[in-house]
């Protein structure tokens, strides 16, 4: 990546073999927003669609791209750790997927309301995927608190994946019938890399329950720990009511019973029961509230743009 | 017209360089929008790391054909599929030790959850057997997974279906 300031051939060997092309570079370039040519089936502009407010649509992508940008930076954290190299693979193929879809996500919400954009500090050339990644503090994320807790073991990842991408792809597959394009878009893709999502992770829950008595254990743990965080996944938010209404999302209320059920399949094929505890449906990280573990995974995702607030990357 | 389509589908793919992004179904479009040749590609996963770098190898290749202006819009829909992969494609993916994909999965009504590992009628690129074995359903690229001959014990990838 170019960083910020002068390099010459002292100090960067790479100047000198390329001779100041930084092309080869896959976001070195002179591209300041990679997608930048993002256009819809049939034209260049894409307008906002018939009877949808602007800002609630801005809103409910940047809901869903705050879900995948987050996700993906606990999945990445595996990457190097993972219990073998397949797994270590596998899990950063699935932070990319959803990094890719939290970008056009984005990208979206800027698109039709500019206004929407978060700020950015004084000379900084980052798009406005970037200021929504690096430049807004916990409250003004709205993602959902089973993309934020901390990692835990190998089972709490596969169970995290599983519920998260059940959920996701219960989402996508209605939100591909969008009356925005692009949503529909982006929603069409992701169903097609949630399906191996939702499959690596449910087929290693029933290995890790048929395995060892320890392998068990702690799969059995990884439910009990995560499961009271899925009712908020289905808990309806005024703005996804608001898009689904008008067409253009998708209120994930309607989802709940097709996410329970192949969870139980998944359940059913590991042997194992529905943990007791399961708390009430409410928005929570929908409207900024979140939990302790955001701060310090913020902290960390976003030191590099803040401390360069001018650098292109 | 039909030049700067010539000069676009000599680009490759910088992930998988023995095919062009013609062959590959990732080229979906080159227009002519006043002085500007618009080309139009597609990618294959969303967070696919290698769109900057096609997008740079379609200008420069197509400046050095004389098309000063050049622009590359990226389309989402229709999503990429492996079906679009060509003939050619296909035959330049075996040639050069990858499994190519069988015909991408359809669905009608909800994806139903699979469980069990993905059946694939495969051979190994390299020996031609077909005792292989699943390692994982994720490889290298965001597109292939990654297989094992059981008889020469040679590890290969697949470009998998979607």
């Amino acid at each position: 990546m170019a960083s910020t300031g002068t390099t010459d051939a002292n100090d960067n060997p790479y100047e000198g073999l390329y001779g100041g092309d930084a092309t080869h570079w896959a976001f070195g370039t002179a591209f300041a927003d990679p997608l930048a040519g993002v256009v819809g089936p049939t034209g260049r502009e894409v307008a906002v669609p018939d009877g949808v407010d602007a800002r609630d649509l801005a809103t409910y992508a940047v809901m869903l791209a705050d879900d995948a940008l987050v996700m993906s930076q606990r999945i990445a954290e595996w990457c190097s750790n993972a219990p073998d190299l397949e797994e270590d693979v596998a899990l950063s193929n699935v932070a990319l997927d959803l990094l890719g879809q939290a970008r056009l996500l984005y990208t979206r919400a800027a698109a039709v309301d500019p206004d929407g954009v978060p700020p950015l500090p004084e000379g900084s050339p980052a798009p406005p995927e970037d200021a929504f990644a690096f430049f807004r503090d916990a409250a003004g994320f709205r993602n959902v608190h089973l993309a934020e807790v901390e990692n835990g073991d190998f089972a709490d990842a596969v169970v995290r994946i599983l519920v998260f991408a059940t959920w996701r792809l219960a989402l996508t597959e209605r939100l591909s019938e969008s009356t925005d394009p692009i949503l529909a878009a982006v929603a069409a893709k992701a169903v097609k890399e949630l399906t191996y999502h939702r499959d690596y992770a449910g087929r290693w829950v029933v290995t890790l329950a048929g395995g060892t008595e320890e392998s068990r254990r702690r799969v059995l743990a990884a439910w009990d720990r995560l499961w009271p965080l899925w009712p908020e996944l289905g808990a309806s938010h005024p703005v996804e009511e608001r898009l689904a209404r008008a067409g253009a999302g998708v209120d994930p209320a309607v989802v709940v019973a097709s996410v329970d059920d192949v969870l139980r399949q998944v359940r059913d094929a590991a042997g194992m029961e529905e943990p007791e505890h399961r708390p009430a449906a409410r928005p929570q990280g929908r409207d900024g509230r979140h939990t302790d573990a955001l701060v310090p995974l913020l902290a960390d995702m976003q030191s590099v743009a803040r401390a360069h607030p001018t650098g292109r990357w | 017209m039909s030049e700067a389509y010539r000069a676009a589908s000599t680009v490759t793919d910088p992930e998988m360089p023995m095919l062009t992004l013609a062959d590959l179904g990732v080229l979906r479009d080159v227009a002519l929008d006043g002085s500007t040749v618009v080309v139009t590609i597609t990618p294959t996963y969303s967070g696919c790391p290698a769109m900057t770098a096609m997008r740079d190898d379609l200008v420069r290749t197509l400046r050095d054909e004389g098309f000063a202006d050049v622009r590359v819009d990226v389309t989402l829909s229709p999503a990429w599929s492996t079906d679009w992969i060509t003939v050619r494609g296909r035959r330049a993916l075996a040639e050069h030790g990858l499994s190519v994909p069988g015909p991408a999965p359809r669905h009608q009504g909800p994806v139903a959850l699979t469980l069990t590992p993905t059946r694939r009628d495969l051979r190994c690129p390299r020996c031609g057997s077909g005792a292989v074995r699943l390692t994982s359903e994720f490889g290298p690229t965001p597109c292939t997974a990654l297989y094992r001959c059981t008889a020469c014990l040679e590890p290969f990838e697949h470009v998998k279906e979607i």
